[in-house]
Order: structure tokens, then sequence, then C-alpha cells
């Protein structure tokens, strides 16, 4: 019971990783907070449903298509709304307000083309049977969701770490304002950081069938506060410390869910309100961040 | 004319009177109940948001604590409802002090720190472990108390508090100290203001005004879901409202409730999902074009705006 609550909190918690990271690159490149993240993340969950029933592409093939049109999309949409809100006086609060009514915009959007039903993916379309992992068994599409979502995260560490854009966002993050004097194109690496957050959201959101269940229009909502739970538990503005967050969260959850089931739901308002009282810089501090 | 009475004349005496008079001229009285509570909360959320900053993203919790508060103390207390409002009042303003360190976080973090404790509050009232207490997500049913007319008073007497109370934010030294206090927390404190006790005050103003307004809205719906009155909708509806029409001021909220939730019942009820593409809209071009509120366009044309 043990090991199995552990081993499914860390696989979950690679996936919360992952459903936490766009949003802490978005914040710690622009210091503005999209509240949209979850519906991007229903948008990918709806493009893979539909990939899918239509087409008959595997999730794992439809993800690379969903991974490469956020990204795209995520340009026009950065240069459309973010620029204009950084001249104004407090970016980060306006960004929550002007991102609420992107939220609504997309929600309704997705309500009137597909309705309000649930939908689903199969989940052994990733892999059929229960797999064996250090002795406890798994449904296949757990390992998979786990082991893309790490994939995902090291993606990002190399991008952040070992190519030039890369560093470039990293000096973005630390200063903007030195970043800019230094020559810096801080637009064109905030756009890419940009839709590389909504490639991040709508890739979590194709796994989302399989580890959160089914898909509504409506689930950003939450998917927002869970995402919003793990960032700051690693650390807003931290990419990096969402992976801790993520873990730290996945494992919590777990536990909460094989002992105190009926109070599970409660876990990541409190999760969240805690830290944030007892450590709002998160557990990875900024003094941490090697950047 | 001290410029307080003024205010008071040509906004609050207007407002309060269409509010009691309408209802004799008009049969849909819930409809101009659902207006009231919304005048009143989008006041609530001006009196914390416009005067110090703190975006309240989960003032439902307040709103919703209210709510149980009236209805546990008229159910399990058998209380009358004037003692079992202030019973719901009372609760509301002791969330809002168990919340207060949350005002050590600033901007975003407030905002979610917020949203976390309102959701965390509904899933606790709404836990079936403790149906014996709260009724857990079955609901709650107060027919015994049922008087819609008697609520409906109450409401607009709240409604008339609070906007005197906005009217007194707008022209007192104490209003102008929490602006100051919003603009720039480290000079005002130099200056002299005392930044904690401010922020402490308005907020549990605020958090009175949503619990106050929460109980009569138990009272006069009288059957009502967990998922009712904690719906995240109250928060942003009424921070949407507040902005639209221009925060720290009177009329600004006034404006964006009439406006936006008249819009709202039109369209709203029959088709929710256009009413929200709409109000999506409304929400990213006001932020776009206009941060200051529809109010900010008669200062611009050098009209003064209470």
């Amino acid at each position: 019971m043990l090991e199995y609550t552990l081993l499914a909190g860390l696989l979950f918690g690679l996936y919360f990783s992952l459903v936490g990271l766009g949003l802490n690159l978005t914040f710690g490149v622009m210091r503005i907070v999209n509240l949209a993240h979850g519906d991007f993340l229903m948008l990918g969950a709806f493009a893979a449903f539909w990939l899918f029933n239509l087409a008959g592409v595997n999730p794992l093939v439809s993800v690379f298509l969903i991974l490469a049109a956020f990204a795209v999309l995520g340009l026009p949409l950065y240069y459309l709304f973010v620029p204009r809100l950084l001249t104004a006086k407090d970016p980060e609060m306006l960004s929550i307000i002007l991102f609420f009514g992107l939220s609504q915009v997309i929600e309704a959007l997705t309500t009137i083309a597909f309705g309000t039903s649930e939908r689903s993916i199969p989940g052994n379309v990733l892999g059929s049977g229960p797999v064996k992992l250090l002795g406890q068994s798994f449904p296949a599409a757990w390992i998979v969701s786990g082991i893309a979502s790490g994939l995902a995260v090291l993606g990002i560490y190399l991008y952040l770490y070992r190519t030039r854009i890369g560093y470039l966002t990293r000096a973005v993050m630390v200063h903007r304002e030195e970043a800019l004097a230094t020559g810096i194109d801080v637009h064109r690496v905030s756009a890419i950081a940009f839709g590389i957050g909504l490639a991040l959201a709508a890739t979590a959101g194709v796994f989302a069938p399989f580890m959160l269940g089914s898909v509504t229009p409506a689930m950003g909502v939450d998917i927002n506060i869970t995402s919003f739970a793990v960032i700051v538990v690693g650390s807003l503005g931290n990419p990096l410390g969402t992976v801790l967050g993520g873990i730290v969260y996945g494992i919590s959850l777990m536990f909460m869910q094989s002992y105190f089931s009926s109070w599970a739901n409660l876990l990541p308002y409190l999760l969240l309100i805690f830290i944030l009282l007892v450590r709002p810089s998160g557990l990875l501090g900024r003094q941490v961040r090697r950047a | 004319m001290p410029r307080a009475l003024r205010h008071a004349l040509l906004v609050l005496v207007p407002v309060v009177a269409a509010a009691a008079l309408l209802p004799f001229l008009y049969s849909n009285q819930l409809l101009l109940f659902n207006f009231v509570v919304f005048l009143t909360l989008a006041q609530g959320v001006n009196v914390i948001y416009g005067f110090t900053g703190y975006l309240p993203f989960g003032y439902a919790g307040f709103f919703g604590t209210g709510a149980y508060g009236f209805s546990l103390a008229v159910i399990h207390l058998h209380m009358t409802p004037l003692p079992a409002l202030a019973a719901g009042a009372l609760a509301a303003l002791l969330l809002g002090l168990l919340l207060t360190p949350l005002l050590r976080l600033s901007g975003a973090y407030f905002a979610i720190a917020n949203l976390a404790a309102s959701l965390a509050v509904f899933q606790i009232v709404s836990n079936p472990n403790l149906e014996d207490i709260t009724k857990g997500p079955y609901g709650i049913s107060l027919s015994g108390v049922f008087s819609p007319n008697l609520s409906y008073g109450t409401a607009v007497a709240f409604m008339a508090l609070t906007l005197g109370l906005v009217v007194y934010l707008r022209n007192s030294r104490f209003g102008l100290s929490l602006q100051a206090i919003r603009e720039d927390a480290i000079s005002a404190g130099m200056a002299g203001i005392n930044v904690v006790r401010g922020r402490v005050i308005a907020w549990l103003l605020s958090a009175l005004i949503a619990g106050l307004i929460g109980g009569v809205f138990a009272w006069y719906v009288s059957v009502f879901y967990p998922e009712t009155v904690f719906s995240p909708d109250f928060s942003i509806f009424a921070i949407v409202f507040a902005l639209f029409g221009g925060i720290a001021t009177i009329t600004g909220p006034i404006l964006g409730v009439v406006i936006l939730y008249g819009i709202y019942n039109t369209i709203g009820i029959s088709t929710p999902q256009y009413f929200q593409l709409i109000y999506g809209l409304l929400i990213v071009g006001l932020v776009l074009f206009l941060p200051n509120g529809l109010v900010s366009l008669f200062r611009r044309w050098g009209i003064d705006v209470p």
C-alpha cells in the first residue's frame, strides 16, 4: 500500500509538474498570470479527443501536432495582449483579469462548438494491461503519461540551460530591464516563452483524459488551482522548481486519497495557503535559482 | 454643501429610492433582489480592491459563509432572521479575521490564496461527512422563515449602508489614506499612516458586507446548495462589475452592475454561453483599452464623477 501510494504519487507528480510548468514559465519570464492556462490545457485535451475519434490518431502521435500548433498559436496571442498589458500600471494584477476574460471566451466558444458533455479517450490506446513497476502494478496509461511528462520537463531543462535562446530567456527572467538594456530582443524571447507555455499546457491536456478523467469545457478553473498549488509549492517564477512542487503535490494527493479519501479535495487549497503563508517564495526560494 | 453630502444626494439617495420603489412598479422581485445583491457585492469589492488594491478572488467565500452562518443559526439555534443575520455576518467576519495573514501576500499571490481559501471553505461546508452540521452537499431549506418582502427590504437597507460606507471612504481622510497605501505602502507608512490597521479594517469591512448580504440572500431564496452560494461567479461578477464601471468611485460599480448585469439578464439566462463570450470579450477589451473603467472616460472629458 505504501509503496503503491509513493510510486503512484511520483507518476502523478511528474504529470502535475507538466500541468504547472507552462504557467510558471510564463510567469517567470513575463511576470503575468495566464489565468487561461487551464483552458489551453482543455483545448489540448479536446484536440487529442477529436484527432483520436475522427482520424484515429493515437494521442502519442497527435501530441506532437498539438504541441507545435499551440506553440505557433502563442506568438500572435502574445503580440496581441502582452506588450500592451506590460505598459499598464500594475500588469501582474491586470493580467489576472485579462486572461480571466480570455478564459471565458475560450470556454464559451468550446461550449458553443461541442456542448457541455464529458468526453474521454479509452486508456488502452496508450498500451494495454497493467504494467509492473517495482512490484506494484499500474495502468499502462499512467506510466506512459508519467514518462511523457518527464520527457517534456527534460526538454524544458535542455531548452533553458543548453540553448542560446534559453540563456536569453533566463536573462529576461532575472531582470527584464537589464536584459533589454543589454540588447536582448525581450519581446521575441517572451513571445517564444509564451508559445512554449501554451504548448506545455496543451501537451498536458493530451494526457488529461488518462490522468484526470473525462474532459469538459469547464475543467479549466480546477486545473488553474491545481497548477497554482504546484508552482507555488515549487516556487513561482522558477520553472524547474515546478518539478519539486509537482512531486510534492502528487505524493500528498495520493496519500490523501489512500488514507483520508473524503477530504482529499481539500488538499490543493490547504497546501497552497499553507505554503504561501509559511514560505511565500516556495520550497526552492529564488536565491536557489541558478539563472 | 460638503462633498460627501452632495455625493450622498446625487448617488446614494436615487439608487436606494429606486431599489425600494421599483418592486411596486415591476413584478419580478427576484430580479430586482439580484440587482441589489450585486450592487452590494460590487461595492464590497470596491472597498477592498478599489481602495487598497487587494484583489479578492475568493470574495464568494464570505458571501457563502454569511449565507451558511445565517442558515445554521436558524436551523440549529432556532434564531429569528434578524439575529441570525448578525450570526452570519459574525461568521464572515471571523473568516475575514482568520484570513488576515493573507494580507501579507501581495499582488497575484493574495488573489490566488484568497481563491484557494474560499474553495477550501466550500469543500469543508459541502463535505458529506459534516451532513449533521452543514447538511453537506444536499443543501439548505429554510421554509420556516421565508419572507420575500421583509428580506428584500433588509437587502436594500444593507445596500444603503454599503453605499454610505463607500461615500464615506471616497470623502474622508481614512479613504484617502487607504488609497495612499494602495499607491505606495512604504511612503504612506513614512507619512504616518498605520498601514496594517488601514488594510485590516478595509478587509474586515468588505468581509462584513459580503457576510451580511450573503445572509439576506439565504433568507430570500431560502432553498440553496453549497455550490449556489460559494459559486466563484459571485466573486468574479462582483470584481468585473466594479472594474468595468471604475474602482475607487461610488458610481463606477453601480454603472457596472446596471449595464453588465442588465445585459446578463437580457441574454445570459437563455443562452449563457453567448453571454459568457460577450462578457469575456468585454473584459479583455476593458483591460486593454480602458483599465480604469467607464468612469475614466468621463474624467477624460473633464467631468467629475462621484
